[in-house]
């Protein structure tokens, strides 16, 4: 499952200024991935994967750290109205989130989706979101 | 053995026609053979649905009282052309309105039109003693319009280049998001259910023709413009009643970073008149052969880095110099085989009979270039050659007197034989002192990755390089890499009063 965490690095004592990600893992035993990191002076936003089974551990352990903690579920949307099953997105995603099925319909998993909203600014149907 | 036209329209009347679709051929005739096919299918429908900016639609909107002459005209505040009768216009699917924060344009209107929405009609005119109305407001539905009628210049090209990006930054180009070095393949066609890739000879597609035409039964005008069946694009002029169109088959699109454009569904049937027909509908995507096109050459002639079929770009990804490259499309086939096979169940139900071109379209002809009368400004009209330099060795301070000396802010860094290997700035300078003397020589705060430009390039084309890195000089190097000029911001603005250069 993913994780968006966010905190702040503005204060002495924020979370942002700790090593949570690592004391978690250390802690846990835990094997979180990284797969997006946007951290700049005043705060961060993390996306992380962990096994299915550990989220709620995960989940838990950062909050009492301060960290905010979001599961991402379901993270692109399609509109199946304005789809035309162009394919547009498909080539332009890095975790290959979009396929083609035998019947040439466009089928998303969204499980894998990191968040990096290229496929969204790609299509010329405006036909996909991401979830608020 | 031939079939007549009659025969197979005769057939069609009687529900008897025998209609497959273009994907469905090779096989056919792989089993029956030439002879067996022609015998056994009557007609073969194509379809394709992809992005056709040349499209558009006439209106005639009907008399006010009193009644106007309309000069302009908008539609949901979109341009449309007026320079015809009083009422009439033509809306372009690729014009955008200028009031609106999203990009929104003629294809939104036409798709607003045929999916029954209202409209707003606003027009101006400087009235006459005819027609002394001076501007008007209504809404409008498609209903209320005398004709509507849709005329595409230019749709159904029998192929098209793919496009890839050497390039280090992404792209927005009209055939997509192209990532930077070769991340991605955007190919735009049906391949075998093409509708010319099925008659690439143009004996049975040509002006007269009934067509499939996003959901109407058109009409092919004849070539289309820019038809360049010579080279392998041949292109459709087609025409249909927006009336009887469907959602379904016209659809505004935005390419981002480019504009508006329209999806369109397009299919023509092809009558199996002799062995020649059979030959030419039997074609299968790995017959269809294209280019992948380097979109990171900002110029009309874009070199090719690799030619492949249909196939191996519907396989999701394709080979460019060794590497595996993932490809994707712009059109939907799914939707070129709803145009197919609705176009299949028409012939079937006897709603359309099939007819022979009344005028052909030359399979022959090239498109040309523009005949360009100015010559293009290029960079040494306008470069400045008086390069003051320096070598990668020398002192910060040496930098910062020819900076002020030179009256400049940018000095090329050279070696000893005189080849580019970096650029320093003012800003550089200035920051090395702050630095406290933490740097001492050129090459320690020089830019080594240097933007550059030649002699030869367009002047547009060095303006665009300067915008696009935010950077305000260029210098100008020979093909051996060797320094001959400096090209700045101000040398642009010498180039055409009145021309402004962002």
């Amino acid at each position: 499952m993913k994780l968006l965490l966010t905190f702040s690095r503005k204060g002495e004592h924020d979370p942002g200024r700790e090593p949570v990600i690592a004391r978690v893992v250390k802690e846990t035993g835990v094997l979180i991935n990284v797969e997006k990191a946007n951290i700049d002076s005043m705060a961060g936003e993390v996306l992380v994967d962990v096994p299915d089974g550990d989220a709620d551990l995960i989940q838990r352990r950062f909050e009492e750290m301060g960290v905010s903690v979001r599961a991402v579920v379901d993270a692109i949307i399609r509109d199946e109205e304005e789809c035309v099953d162009c394919g547009a997105c498909i080539s332009v995603c890095p975790q290959e989130v979009f396929s083609f099925d035998p019947e040439w319909r466009l089928c998303v998993n969204a499980e894998r989706c990191v968040l990096c909203g290229r496929c969204i600014q790609a299509c010329p149907h405006g036909a996909l979101s991401q979830q608020e | 053995m031939e079939k007549s036209l009659d025969l197979i329209n005769a057939r069609i009347r009687e529900g008897s026609a025998r209609v497959v679709t273009a994907e469905e051929m090779p096989a056919i005739v792989d089993e029956l053979g030439e002879e067996g096919a022609l015998e056994e299918v009557d007609v073969v429908t194509t379809g394709t649905f992809g992005a056709m900016c040349s499209s558009g639609a006439f209106f005639n909107f009907g008399h006010a009282d009193p009644p106007i002459r309309m000069e302009r005209v908008w539609l949901n505040d979109v341009e449309a052309y007026a320079g015809i009768a009083a009422v009439d216009a033509y809306l372009g699917a690729t014009q955008e309105a200028e009031t609106r924060d999203r990009p929104y344009g003629g294809a939104h209107v036409l798709e607003e039109f045929v999916s029954g929405g209202t409209v707003e009609l606003r027009a101006t005119s400087h009235g006459t003693d005819c027609y002394p109305r001076r501007s008007i407001t209504t809404e409008l539905l498609l209903e209320d319009m005398n004709q509507a009628i849709m005329v595409n210049p230019r749709n159904a090209y029998q192929r098209y280049n793919a496009a890839t990006n050497t390039t280090d930054r992404t792209l927005h180009t009209y055939m997509g998001t192209l990532l930077p070095r070769c991340g991605n393949v955007s190919y735009s066609g049906a391949g075998t259910l093409s509708p010319i890739a099925n008659d690439p000879g143009f004996r049975v597609i040509g002006s007269g023709v009934p067509i499939f035409l996003a959901g109407a039964r058109g009409m092919i005008v004849g070539e289309g413009t820019q038809h360049s069946a010579g080279t392998g694009f041949g292109t459709l002029m087609v025409t249909g009643d927006l009336k009887e169109m469907r959602q379904e088959f016209l659809r505004a699109a935005v390419m981002s970073g480019y504009g508006v454009t329209m999806y369109i569904g397009v299919g023509v049937p092809i009558p199996v008149l002799d062995t020649g027909v059979v030959r030419s509908t039997a074609v299968r995507d790995e017959d269809i052969i294209t280019d992948i096109i380097d979109y990171g050459t900002p110029r009309r002639d874009r070199p090719s880095l690799a030619r492949v079929s249909y196939a191996d770009l519907k396989s999701g990804s394709v080979e460019i110099g060794g590497e595996t490259v993932r490809t994707s499309p712009l059109s939907s086939y799914r939707r070129a085989r709803a145009v197919a096979r609705e176009l299949k169940t028409w012939i079937e139900a006897g709603k359309m009979e099939l007819a022979l071109p009344t005028r052909r379209i030359d399979p022959a002809k090239r498109s040309k270039p523009m005949r360009e009368t100015a010559v293009t400004p290029r960079v040494r009209e306008i470069m400045d050659r008086r390069v003051i330099s320096i070598t990668e060795d020398e002192d910060i301070r040496v930098a910062a007197k020819k900076l002020l000396k030179g009256e400049t802010n940018h000095l090329p860094v050279v070696d000893a034989s005189g080849l580019l290997v970096g650029i320093v700035t003012t800003y550089d300078v200035s920051k090395a002192v702050v630095s406290n003397g933490r740097f001492r020589q050129v090459k320690d705060i020089m830019t080594r990755n240097v933007i550059r430009t030649t002699p030869d390039e367009p002047v547009d084309i060095a303006a665009q390089k300067l915008e696009q890195n935010n950077i305000s000089a260029l210098p100008v190097v020979d093909a051996g890499n060797r320094v001959v000029g400096i090209l700045s911001a101000i040398d642009l603005g010498k180039l055409l009063p009145g021309r402004r250069w962002r």
